[in-house]
């Protein structure tokens, strides 16, 4: 399905493979790294980002797309809403149906709490299930929790949270042990020890994985096991506000079901946000990786009743999202495809990057060499791109590994005519994951009393980027916490006032501020109809 | 080329759309603000089965919306849910052999072996094999065959014995991984040092380091080769 001018790109990267297989490419130094990120990562382009006007982390920086969902009016009228009826009552409630979710829903039910998860779309639409490469844990004897700590504050740009730290690595092996236990299927030896490789950061093989569908398992694995427990779970009605007591404490939320429009009334001792992450925003025009429910939705929620976010004004971007086929721009080429010996070729067939750098270096590497150097490979729609050169793969661990350890890597090309057995497959960077995000303590607790948050959402652990690996981890490791800790608030706590005191000064500080906007948040779904479409509706009712 | 348009019918009303799109994208170009049949966008959450016909041809055929592209003359509706009873079930108290797959979905045993289910994969996996493979107490091979399952539901959709064989593939893949596969060694002996508290110091050393100091150690750590 290539063009003949992308043939004979392929042609000249075919050329230089027999030198490359054997050519030695070192880390960069930490000056050539900084340099590197400074001019070519996005996160860097200052016009693209604003000072927020108002809430807890006012005057900190974030995208513009991401601010205009914080600097907006909440979607329903604190002066006129009736919180009279309660619909639901319990002790702990889950926004959000992802691993993290899931995690928090079992945890919180383990100890004894009557658990409701309302989620957006269905249960397991996340990005959890869209998880290909895996999940770090330092679980062998060369390997170690400190190892691992440093791995990961290294990673983040040495801005982590030391404490979130900590229990990421010390609850990572604990955390694959309770995976294994429910049944996910990790690839390991014939005698059971775990198959782990490297991946971007990592200074030990400490990627476990189920196949290429590690978040895929794991979340069909947890999905299972809700639904086996007596947990209510309820889909298509996201939550479109928190609702606090006089003293600003959560004491539940307001469900909307999309289906029907109708929204109801949750109350619960404790409330646990985790509702991922924020690709379906485009940063800066990025396509995205994400599914289409990562609107940031709970970030809005909980800065709205008063949590500070952390780390908000940096974005992680996928090296390699697909260039090419037009039809899956944007989606994941995962990181084992490189974990696995692809290197990354500009359009003169030469490497241009060591192919394990962090995430944002990577990154700023290919956007450099279809920018700057202008050595990139443009696509029929206009879009630039470098060659993974993916044959490699076979010719490193003989034929049949795509297929062996990459079938949905395989397929997702196959299905567009593309054997990335035989050629290599174009990529581009691509928005992936919102490294900030609420701050919270290493029990998922957030600064409001009764709100915990765990997963994507959360904003602390990864400090300025994240590790492939870490979030699954993260997840796990702090959906649990979460889910525990809400359960152990909910025996010690009695049902609070339901109110919407927190919305009416947040539109106060709106406007004592400036900010004159008809925006609503949060987004709950984008919109990709088409703009002519768009100015051709009729809204019946009111 | 982006130029072009077909002609689809989405649930039996005509749309115009450029060629190159997906269904999903496609109907989203005709004015459908997708809630249900649309969830990962990537082809790796099922929720987006989809059953069309082409012209000319009396074949009834399925994709994933987000992965199919529209061909002229399509006529096409999603099936973004099929009502399906999942059995609850203590996974601890199961046992990986046929008597857990038949007390949980006795239907399986219904299966006449008609090989519908595999013929309407998205995914091109051998659906009536592993529903066979698990109902011979094959378990492993029933996990083996399963694992690309996305649950979309398409196979429930159309088998004449009504099983459910989604549910009985997760079914199998836990029971394997709990069961069969031996259990990891390593792993519980590291659990067990953590526990013991055997890395507490070190890693609050870590945690009281100054930034200048981790650097240091994070620039000299060693790594192991690839
Ligand atoms: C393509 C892809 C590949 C990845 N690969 C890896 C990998 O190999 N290793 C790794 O460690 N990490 C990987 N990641 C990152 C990782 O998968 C995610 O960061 C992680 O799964 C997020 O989990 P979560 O539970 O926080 O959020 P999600 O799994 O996204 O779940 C959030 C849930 O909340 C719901 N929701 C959203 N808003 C609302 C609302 N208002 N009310 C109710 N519900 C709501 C959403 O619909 C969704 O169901 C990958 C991510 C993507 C997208
Ligand atoms: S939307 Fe997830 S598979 Fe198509």
């Amino acid at each position: 399905m290539y063009t003949e001018a992308m043939r004979q790109s392929i042609k000249i990267l075919e050329g230089t493979r027999a030198f490359r297989k054997t050519q030695e490419l070192g880390l960069m130094s930490p000056d050539e790294k900084a340099q590197l990120l400074r001019d070519h990562h996005p996160d860097y382009k200052g016009e693209q980002q604003r000072e927020l006007r108002v809430g807890p982390s006012r005057g900190d920086r974030a995208p513009h797309e991401i601010a205009d969902l914080i600097e907006a009016r909440s979607l329903v009228d604190p002066e006129d809403f009736d919180l009279s009826r309660i619909d639901h009552d319990v002790d702990v409630l889950v926004v959000g149906g992802g691993g993290a979710g899931g995690a928090a829903a079992l945890l919180a039910r383990e100890s004894g709490a009557s658990v409701l998860l309302a989620t957006k779309l269905r249960f397991g639409d996340a990005n959890t299930m869209m998880a290909q490469g895996g999940i770090q844990a330092a679980d062998k004897s060369h390997d170690s929790p400190s190892i691992h700590y440093l791995d990961v504050i290294g990673g983040g740009g040495f801005h982590n949270d030391p404490a979130l730290v900590r229990a990421l690595v010390i609850d990572a092996p604990k955390v694959i042990g309770w995976l294994e236990e429910m049944g996910v299927m990790f690839d390991k030896e014939p005698d059971g020890t775990m198959v782990t490789i490297h991946g971007g950061g990592t200074s030990r093989k400490r990627m476990h994985s189920a196949r290429d569908y590690s978040g895929g398992d794991i979340m069909k694995v947890i999905r299972d096991e809700v639904l086996n427990q007596d947990i209510e779970v309820i889909e298509f009605s996201p939550v479109v506000e928190l609702l606090t007591d006089g003293k600003g404490r959560c004491t539940g939320a307001i469900l909307y079901n999309m289906e029907t429009q109708e929204y109801s009334i949750v109350r619960a001792k404790a409330t646990v946000i985790a509702t991922g992450g924020a690709g379906r925003l485009h940063v800066q025009g990025f396509p995205t990786t994400n599914h289409y429910g990562a609107t940031a939705d709970g970030l809005v929620l909980a800065y709205r009743a008063g949590c500070e976010l952390a780390f908000m004004d940096t974005i992680q971007y996928h090296p390699t999202g697909a260039a090419y086929p037009e039809q899956i721009v944007g989606q994941l080429v995962t990181e084992k495809v490189r974990g696995l010996g692809a290197q990354l070729v500009n359009g003169e067939g030469n490497r241009f990057v060591y192919e394990l750098e962090t995430r944002d270096a990577e990154s700023a590497a290919i956007i450099r060499e279809c920018t700057e150097r202008n050595l990139g490979v443009v696509t029929p729609s206009g879009m630039r791109g470098v060659w993974l050169d993916s044959p490699l793969i076979e010719e490193i661990h003989g034929s049949g590994t795509i297929q062996r350890l990459l079938p949905a890597m395989y397929r997702q090309y196959e299905r567009f005519e593309i054997d990335m057995t035989a050629d290599p497959i174009l990529v581009y960077p691509t928005q992936h994951y919102q490294n900030g995000g609420i701050v919270i303590d290493d029990q998922g607790a957030s600064q409001i009393e009764g709100l915990y948050v765990a997963g994507e959402v959360a904003g602390g652990v990864h400090g300025r980027n994240r590790l492939m690996g870490n979030s699954l981890l993260d997840i796990v490791v702090f959906g649990r916490r979460a889910g525990a800790a809400a359960a152990l608030r909910a025996k010690e706590t009695v049902p609070g006032e339901l109110g919407l005191d927190h919305v009416r000064r947040y539109h106060e500080e709106l406007e004592k501020n400036g900010v004159e906007t008809t925006r609503r948040a949060p987004m709950l779904l984008p919109d990709y109809r088409p703009d002519e479409l768009k100015s051709h509706l009729i809204t019946i009712g009111s | 080329m982006e130029d072009e348009n077909v002609t689809i019918y989405i649930m039996g009303k005509r749309y115009e759309v450029p060629t190159s799109l997906t269904i999903m994208k496609a109907m989203e170009h005709a004015g459908y603000r997708l809630v249900r049949g649309c969830g990962c966008r990537g082809g790796f959450c099922g929720a987006c089965g989809t059953v069309y016909r082409t012209k000319d041809d009396y074949k009834l055929k399925v994709g994933l919306a987000c992965q199919t592209v529209v061909e002229d003359g399509m006529h096409l509706t999603q099936i973004p849910f099929y009502p399906a009873n999942k059995a609850e079930y203590d996974i601890e108290e199961l046992d990986a052999n046929i008597a857990a797959v038949l007390k949980q979905y006795p239907e399986v045993a219904r299966c006449v072996s008609c090989n519908t289910c595999t013929k309407i994969c998205p995914q091109d996996i051998q659906v009536m094999d592993y529903v066979q493979a698990a109902l011979r107490g094959d378990i492993a091979k029933a996990a083996d065959i399963s694992f690309d399952c996305l649950m979309c539901g398409l196979c429930a959709s159309r088998c004449p014995a009504e099983i459910v064989q989604y549910y009985v593939g997760v079914l199998c893949r836990r029971l394997y991984a709990r069961d069969i596969a031996p259990r990891a060694q390593h792993l519980a002996d590291r659990v067990a040092e953590v526990e013991s508290g055997k890395f507490d110091e070190e890693i609050a050393a870590l945690m009281g380091a100054g930034e200048k100091d981790l650097r240091k150690r994070y620039n000299e750590r060693d790594i192991e080769p690839k």
